[in-house]
């Protein structure tokens, strides 16, 4: 199969305002007759199915939560970039992407990436319009902070909510064309299939969630928008509900799943502190700006602090190895993602670990504390202040800058991160991998688009701070409402889809007799415990640290265990109610090859880069080696029927950026 | 620890339902819903129905957990959701009462699940500046005072889990129905709609079947994110002007 990216002629900057003008357009009319579904209601689903509403299409939009406001778009926590240059620091359209395509690793696409970072401005002017809550300074302005990876000052925020309240606007607008009529809200609704007619997408089955019916629903098109799929690694910083079905389902029916092994693991979660856990919190990047990360040199230290005997405050100065300023003195505590995490992970796999399991390091505010409280009592103008006086206007400044943070740390652990250092470890966080889509959004199933998390298109292999709220805005309000007429442009002469057509009720069948099929195995093993397991095989063979003999292992036991889940899994209750376990159930079936095929792509991919590491291509200090020469492309994946999954390349073109390797050191 | 549970289970809407009894052994390190997991594992190794219960963000912001414990919409810790609550906070041997919330415009779906949907109903009634994708200025063109901005932000953080209106005695959603009128009120974008959008809002509220408010306060009490109730006194002042504005008319 020939990947055709679509991606139009020209110069980058004039690319897209090009493209926009001179796109096939849909008359006022035929958008009236024009019906659209959009699934998923979170940044990317709910700005594009309100939009969508606005602009005169018929609307059906569908989400499994009760409300489209639970998305897990509102846990986002640091805030959303934009080139706004409002700082006036040298930001522009263009730093913006190149922050983002270097920062992914050179593993994402030149025109795509512009293009977000034009739209990215626009963004913030609507989400004002619609009252977003932004962070001001006192002059009433727009306020912005610094993230990770970048030298400018291009996040903007609503305190630690700011996925919250872009998710509460983007609801609004939603509900707003709800109450007009120009959306149908399927709230509580699961998709489980894609229908396809004559090889267009035309419609989907869903799962009512409280009836349990299979209902079918056809539409001219269908765009996905449903998140990420890191809770393969069952342990992740996302929301319980986050799933692959519809995007897995998609593939299923002939969609292409690309860069899959593409995971960022954020290094600053709240380590695992029982078996019993099933999802991790995450403490946002800001945290790095003034804590500093390190881990006790001497095993009889470390050995003393997992039992108990001493805490961080008991070691000497000199006995403590802040291993990433040591490493990486350029950028110190504030590298990447991916380097900040595998560097824990070092620390750790040496036995430096600092909690009973081993698995933790220091994230300590102390010096930021007495940095704070010195320079607060010279400008309060005390002299000779005491150590405690320092300390406690240092705490003082960190509690109103990262104060609910630090106040969620202590509801969760019980300690109190102002006096002790906190605990910190990576945990999976976001997945740069998805459907792969052209330059319109659309896979490379006709009539099928992709949004959000759920697509692949502008990360890379590697995704920076405050950026996955902007591209999910971008592609739903900016994006896609101008690209699906390239589709539905030659669709106005077609009839509304029948939903009785046979290719529903085939696949209707098939989704009941899936679900009949999961039920009837009636085993003794419950779900939980076999994402539990495939979560464990995820993250020791496919996680931080990836190589050759490890996936091929790893392959090997989810293939196991998918057939043992078949044989022996136990799903209580019927499937025609009101049924949680089943909803897992279906999800977990669908993990358990969607992990696979993150395993054969990172066994595939012979470099390192971004997220995915392989420990046989490290330079000789232990850092990421890429290959441009061999693996500069996308790999797209065909999984069907439980087939050998099929590489289709799309090789990538860098024409206005440089390769080079990135260093931090 | 050891704990007894007593929870309530209900088939559907129309079963009477009624409490449960469990022994449980939990950590003081696990939260509540942690808890509530260890338990459902032990139903389900028993083939036994798990209890039903909403969750998903597991960090206090998604809205989605819910439940009465002792008596208390998200239990006893001020300012903290279910999901964020400890079981440090409980003794060994406690018992603990674990309730859904009750209320006529949230009808029960299974155990602990309710229906929160009227919430939504208010919202697209009239919750939202009506503005379309591609209509905004410039964003630095509307300068907002920042303490008004801040002020806004506290109305906004309301995170529509419906405690408000477990806890009143009325079963009123004055609180979640205030807040949204204050964060869209406070700012000069959604200040231009104010009056409709409290009338209708509140017409919206009496007609999803809430009941009126007789100023308790309970809802501020148990609120997770502590929305003030002088926002109910905001948005009566404002109902009161929008319906004299619109007799005048
Ligand atoms: C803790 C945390 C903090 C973060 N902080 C930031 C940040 O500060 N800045 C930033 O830029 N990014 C951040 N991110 C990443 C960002 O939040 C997400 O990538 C983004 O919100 C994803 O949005 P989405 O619309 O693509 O998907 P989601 O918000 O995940 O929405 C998915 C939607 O699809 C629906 N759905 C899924 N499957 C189905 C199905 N089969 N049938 C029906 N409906 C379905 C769901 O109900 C939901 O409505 C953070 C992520 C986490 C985990
Ligand atoms: S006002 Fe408080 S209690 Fe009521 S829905 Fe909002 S957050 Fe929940
Ligand atoms: S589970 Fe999201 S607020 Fe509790």
């Amino acid at each position: 199969m020939k990947l055709d990216s679509k991606i139009p002629k020209g110069e980058l900057a004039e690319k897209w305002t090009k493209y926009r003008g001179t796109m096939n357009l849909v008359a006022p009319n035929n958008k009236r007759r024009i019906e659209i579904i959009v699934v998923g209601t979170g940044l990317a689903g709910a700005s594009a199915a309100a939009t969508l509403g606005e602009l005169g299409y018929k609307v059906k939009a569908f989400t499994f939560h009760d409300s489209p406001r639970r998305a897990h778009s509102i846990a986002a926590q640091g805030g959303i970039n934009a080139a706004k240059n409002y700082q006036n620091d040298g930001d522009s359209v263009y730093r913006l992407f190149y922050d983002t395509v270097k920062g992914g690793d050179y593993r994402s696409r030149e025109a795509n990436v512009h293009r977000l970072a034009e739209v990215s401005r626009n963004i913030i002017d609507q989400c004002v319009a619609q009252a977003v809550p932004f962070a001001r300074e006192y002059g009433g302005l727009l306020a912005n902070r610094s993230f990770g990876g970048v030298q400018v000052s291009r996040t903007f925020y609503a305190r630690g909510q700011t996925g919250q309240q872009l998710l509460l606007g983007a609801y609004q607008a939603l509900s707003r064309q709800i109450s007009r009529g120009s959306v149908t809200m399927y709230n509580r609704h699961e998709m489980l299939d894609l229908v396809k007619i004559d090889g267009k997408a035309r419609g989907i089955i869903a799962r009512n969630l409280l009836t349990g019916e299979i209902e079918k629903h056809a539409a001219h098109c269908v765009v996905l928008a449903t998140g990420g799929y890191g809770n393969v690694f069952y342990l992740s910083t996302n929301a319980m509900g986050s799933n692959v079905t519809a995007a897995w389902r998609a593939v299923s029916k002939g969609a292409l799943m690309a860069n899959p092994c593409y995971t960022q693991i954020h290094p600053t979660c709240i380590p695992v502190s029982g078996e019993y856990q099933s999802k991790l919190t995450l403490m946002s990047e800001s945290l790095r700006n003034d804590g500093r990360v390190w881990v006790p040199k001497k095993k009889e230290d470390v050995m003393a602090i997992r039992e108990g005997r001493k805490n961080g405050n008991d070691i000497a100065e000199d006995d403590r190895d802040y291993y990433l300023e040591r490493r990486y003195p350029a950028f110190g505590n504030l590298v990447p993602r991916d380097v900040a995490s595998r560097a824990a992970k070092t620390a750790c796999d040496e036995g430096h670990g600092v909690n009973s399991t081993g698995l933790a390091v220091f994230l300590d505010f102390a010096s930021a504390i007495e940095r704070y409280g010195k320079s607060e009592a010279h400008s309060q103008g005390i002299e000779n202040a005491s150590s405690a006086k320092i300390k406690e206007l240092g705490e003082a400044v960190v509690e109103a800058k990262y104060g609910n943070l630090f106040e969620m740390y202590e509801k969760i652990t019980g300690e109190n991160p102002y006096k002790m250092p906190m605990k910190i470890y990576p945990a999976v966080h976001y997945t740069m991998g998805g459907l792969w889509v052209d330059y319109n959004l659309e896979t490379n199933v006709p009539g099928l688009f992709a949004l959000g998390e759920c697509n692949f298109s502008d990360h890379g292999a590697n995704r920076l701070g405050a950026s996955a709220l902007m591209q999910g805005l971008a592609d739903g309000y900016f994006v896609i409402p101008y690209t699906i007429g390239q589709f539905l442009s030659k669709e106005i002469r077609t009839p509304q889809i029948d939903h009785n057509d046979p290719a529903f009720n085939h696949a209707a069948k098939e989704t009941e007799a899936r679900i009949d099929k999961l039920l009837g195995v009636k085993g003794n093993q419950s779900v939980e415990s076999f994402h539990r397991r495939l979560g464990k095989i995820m993250w020791e063979y496919c996680g931080m640290a990836r190589n050759k003999e490890g996936l091929e292992k790893g392959r090997k036991m989810i293939q196991d265990l998918r057939k043992e889940f078949w044989g022996d899994v136990f799903v209580p209750g019927t499937s025609k109610e009101f049924n949680p376990e089943l909803e897992k159930a279906l999800r977990v079936a669908d993990f358990l090859e969607m992990g696979e095929l993150m395993i054969v792509d990172a066994h595939d991919r012979n470099e390192s880069c971004g997220g995915h590491f392989r420990t046989e291509y490290r330079s000789a200090e232990g850092e990421a080696e890429r290959n441009d020469e061999d693996y500069k492309y996308v790999a797209a994946w065909a999984w069907i029927n439980d087939g050998d999954p099929v590489l289709h390349k799309e090789e990538l073109e860098f024409n206005n950026i440089e390769l080079k390797t990135r260093s931090y050191k | 620890m050891k704990l007894k549970l007593k929870v309530w289970r209900q088939k559907n809407a129309k079963d009477k339902g009624q409490f449960e009894l469990f022994d449980i052994e939990a950590s003081e390190h696990m939260s509540f819903l942690e808890m509530m997991d260890v338990l459902n594992e032990q139903l389900i190794e028993k083939k036994k129905e798990p209890v039903a219960f909403e969750h998903d963000c597991r960090e206090g912001i998604c809205g989605a957990c819910s439940m009465v414990i002792n008596g208390q919409p998200h239990g006893p810790q001020q300012g903290t959701t279910t999901c964020q609550l400890h079981m440090r906070h409980f003794k060994d041997g406690d018992t603990i009462a674990v309730e859904p919330w009750r209320a006529k415009a949230f009808p029960i779906i299974k155990d602990l699940v309710v229906d929160r949907s009227a919430f939504d109903h208010i919202i697209q009634a009239g919750g939202f500046v009506s503005v379309n994708t591609g209509q905004a200025q410039d964003g630095n063109a509307i300068p907002i005072e920042k303490t008004q901005a801040s002020k806004a932000f506290d109305a906004a953080a309301c995170i529509g889990c419906g405690a408000c209106v477990a806890a009143c005695p009325n079963a009123s959603a004055m609180l979640f129905t205030a807040a949204k009128i204050a964060h869209l009120g406070l700012m000069p974008q959604g200040k231009i709609e104010e009056n409709q959008r409290v009338l209708s809002m509140v017409k919206k509220m009496d007609d999803e079947g809430f009941g009126k408010c007789s100023n308790t306060g309970a809802c501020e009490v148990e609120c997770p994110k502590e929305i003030s109730i002088a926002n109910i006194a905001r948005m009566n002042r404002k109902y009161m002007a929008a319906t004299l504005a619109s007799d005048k008319k």
